[in-house]
């Protein structure tokens, strides 16, 4: 990797007395998918606006595709696609009047414009709903719409500002799959969720909570940094023993899925195995060790499952 | 330049949805269409059955010959009669009659003299009213049979006016050029305002930010469509209404033109600033209903600008209706030339600069 896409040091962002942002620090590298998990009010978007050069910061500074932030906003403006999380393109337009008007804005000429049109009708299966308005269609061909519209002047570095809340598990997939084929042609794309699984698909992650940024890296590598640390306990009367697992001093969060409990440990114990089954106390438990999720992931890292 | 080319592309798309929003289309020109109608009927009929009182103090057989005479013009309807003009000035304070017509003691002597008969007693605090009687003093009068005194053949009016309350007569005729003034102030204001806040209700504005658009390339190509659209609307209320109305237009088209385009431009970004402050349409609605009323009142459209005390006078000076107002009318009706009323489009002029400045400003200052 050379120069990494997004570098940001000690980003921050007031509303007033709130910090919605607080000195935040981003090496993004460039030609991969990086997410931003959090919870609704996390400062995921007012990040991203900062990095747009949509927002000034507070303090702090970023370059982005090698622009200095605050300060060369406007050039960064062309080489930047944004995928807003609420469908902002025009309802009473057509999909090509859509995509005319945003390609002019971006200054593409004539024939540039009406090569990228049918490239990209094509590549999203728009090509037959070239004339239907935007308020006729269903929220996967909407996406994909935003989606043609935001790439549409071939931008560098791509903003997905939750993309996917609007659209069915497998519009989901397909709308991913696009994702990793930008990244092929040398986008960088910079996504925020609040959906697991779409953050398990991003190359590297970062986990935010209340303007701080709590982790950051892989899936994988962050899943495996709690090995050893999550326990199922199947067996009878589930809510019972969660709230006494609750009372323990090591156990960091108790969830029940399904059929078994799911417990999340403070530290790495001994042998956390039989830690629990000591202490807890029903008819016909059975503890197994089990591999972390990425929502282990999520509440060992906030304090949001910090116990009351 | 790129910029131009933005500016287009926004112009261009918000003739598209104008022309897809039927209800704002039907707005350009039914709203010019049903006030004409409404104004122009409110104005175009004459002033009938007016109450008034009879003083007679002749005492002679004539009084009820000129009384019968003034009656059939059914102008007024004879509903009192007292004995002293005195009494009949008082019954005019209470408003209960709108004017007296006094005979006067040597009323045989005058009409052999071939004098004004009578004196008529006007209120003048309505104007419609006040004219209605008014345009009574020169009306013929058939005073004795076999010897017509038409118009034709009378040296004095037929009777003396004394005009109170009010008594600097002013005419009424301007309705039709006032009538452009208060549409377009309704119309651009509230165009403006919707279009722009109607853009952040349904988030198109988070991706308009996104992209090289600048704020004021925002505003100039959303404004352009409607200053056509104005122009339309103006086209309509002066052709029609000059048509049906019979206000014969005097002036320059070009000098109509500027004109009415510096009082579009005014309005238009008038509502640019409203959709700054408004957060819903519907507050944007409210806001130009509180620049539209004073606009109808104060402009000069309904009541004279010169009888308006000064405190009254300060606010209207600060509308653009009042200007344009000033303009129309002496283009229109005067044929004045567009140097002569210099110093009216330069304020309009100011106005929209520091409207869109302010504007820019504000929009800016949204985002951040």
């Amino acid at each position: 990797m050379t120069e990494p896409a997004i570098r940001a040091r000690n980003l921050t962002r007031r509303f007033g007395e709130v910090v919605a942002v607080d000195a935040i620090d981003l090496e993004i590298p460039a030609g991969r998918i990086y997410g931003f998990l959090g919870p609704n009010g996390c400062g995921k978007t007012t990040t991203i606006r900062m990095l747009c050069g949509l927002l000034t910061p507070s303090s702090g500074d970023a370059a982005v595709l090698g622009l200095q932030l605050p300060g060369q906003a406007e050039k960064l403006r062309h080489r930047i696609g944004y995928m807003t999380q609420k469908f902002s393109l025009y309802e009473d337009l057509s999909v090509e009047e859509n995509m005319r008007f945003i390609s002019r804005v971006y200054g593409l000429g004539a024939a540039t414009a009406d090569r990228r049109i049918d490239q990209l009708l094509e590549r999203y299966s728009l090509g037959n709903l070239r004339g239907r308005r935007a308020a006729q269609m269903s929220g996967g061909q909407r996406q994909r719409l935003a989606l043609a519209t935001a790439t549409l002047h071939e931008p560098d570095l791509l903003f997905l500002d939750e993309p996917t809340s609007a659209v069915d598990p497998e519009n989901r997939r397909d709308f991913w799959e696009k994702l990793f084929d930008l990244v092929d042609a040398g986008t960088t794309i910079l996504v925020s969720t609040h959906y697991m699984d779409e953050a398990e698909r991003c190359h590297e992650l970062a986990i935010l909570e209340t303007g701080h940024l709590r982790r950051q890296g892989s899936p994988a590598g962050l899943m495996a940094e709690l090995e050893d640390r999550v326990i199922e306990v199947h067996g009878d009367g589930l809510r019972e023993v969660k709230e006494q697992a609750m009372t323990l001093p090591e156990v960091r969060s108790a969830a029940q899925q399904g059929l078994h409990l799911r417990i999340l440990l403070n530290e790495r114990l001994e042998d956390p195995l039989s830690y629990l089954q000591t202490r807890l106390r029903g008819e016909g438990l059975t503890l197994q060790m089990a591999r972390a999720s990425l929502e282990d992931v999520f509440v060992a890292s906030t304090r949001g499952g910090d116990k009351p | 330049m790129n910029a131009l080319n933005r500016i287009r592309a926004i112009a261009h798309k918000e003739i598209l949805q104008l022309s897809r929003d039927r209800i704002t289309f039907g707005m350009v020109v039914m709203l010019p269409l049903i006030y004409l109608l409404l104004f122009g009927y409110a104005i175009n009929t004459m002033v009938r059955h007016v109450p008034i009182g009879i003083v007679d103090l002749s005492g002679s057989m004539a009084v009820r010959a000129i009384t019968e005479q003034v009656r059939v013009t059914q102008v007024v309807d004879v509903v009192a009669s007292y004995a002293t003009p005195a009494e009949a000035e008082a019954a005019l304070v209470a408003g209960d009659i709108r004017a007296a017509l006094v005979f006067p003691h040597d009323l045989t002597q005058r009409i052999a003299g071939g004098e004004s008969v009578a004196q008529w007693l006007v209120d003048g605090s309505d104007t419609m009213v006040g004219n209605a009687l008014l345009a009574l003093r020169d009306m013929p009068l058939q005073l004795d049979a076999g010897e017509p005194r038409g118009a034709y053949r009378q040296s004095e009016p037929s009777f003396e006016m004394a005009l109170f309350f009010n008594a600097e007569r002013r005419s009424a005729v301007n309705t039709v050029p006032g009538l452009a003034a208060i549409t377009l102030t309704m119309t651009m204001i509230l165009f403006t305002s919707i279009a722009l806040v109607r853009e952040r209700e349904r988030g198109n504005l988070e991706l308009l930010i996104t992209t090289p658009i600048h704020p004021l390339e925002l505003m100039i190509g959303k404004l352009l469509p409607y200053v056509l659209a104005g122009l339309l609307q103006l086209g309509i209320i002066l052709g029609l209404g000059g048509y049906m109305f019979d206000a014969p237009f005097r002036g320059q088209m070009s000098g109509l033109v500027i004109i009415t385009t510096a009082f579009i431009l005014a309005n238009l970004t008038l509502g640019l600033l409203i959709s700054t402050f408004a957060t819903t349409q519907m507050q944007a609605m409210q806001m130009t209903m509180f620049v539209l009323i004073p606009s109808i009142l104060l402009s000069g459209f309904m009541f004279p600008y010169d009888a308006m005390p000064a405190p009254a006078q300060y606010i209207a000076e600060a509308l653009p209706a009042t200007h344009f107002m000033r303009l129309v009318r002496g283009v229109y009706l005067r044929g004045a030339e567009t140097g002569q009323l210099f110093g009216d489009i330069l304020w309009l002029l100011g106005f929209t600069a520091v409207m869109l400045t302010i504007a820019t400003r504000r929009f800016n200052k949204t985002l951040d």
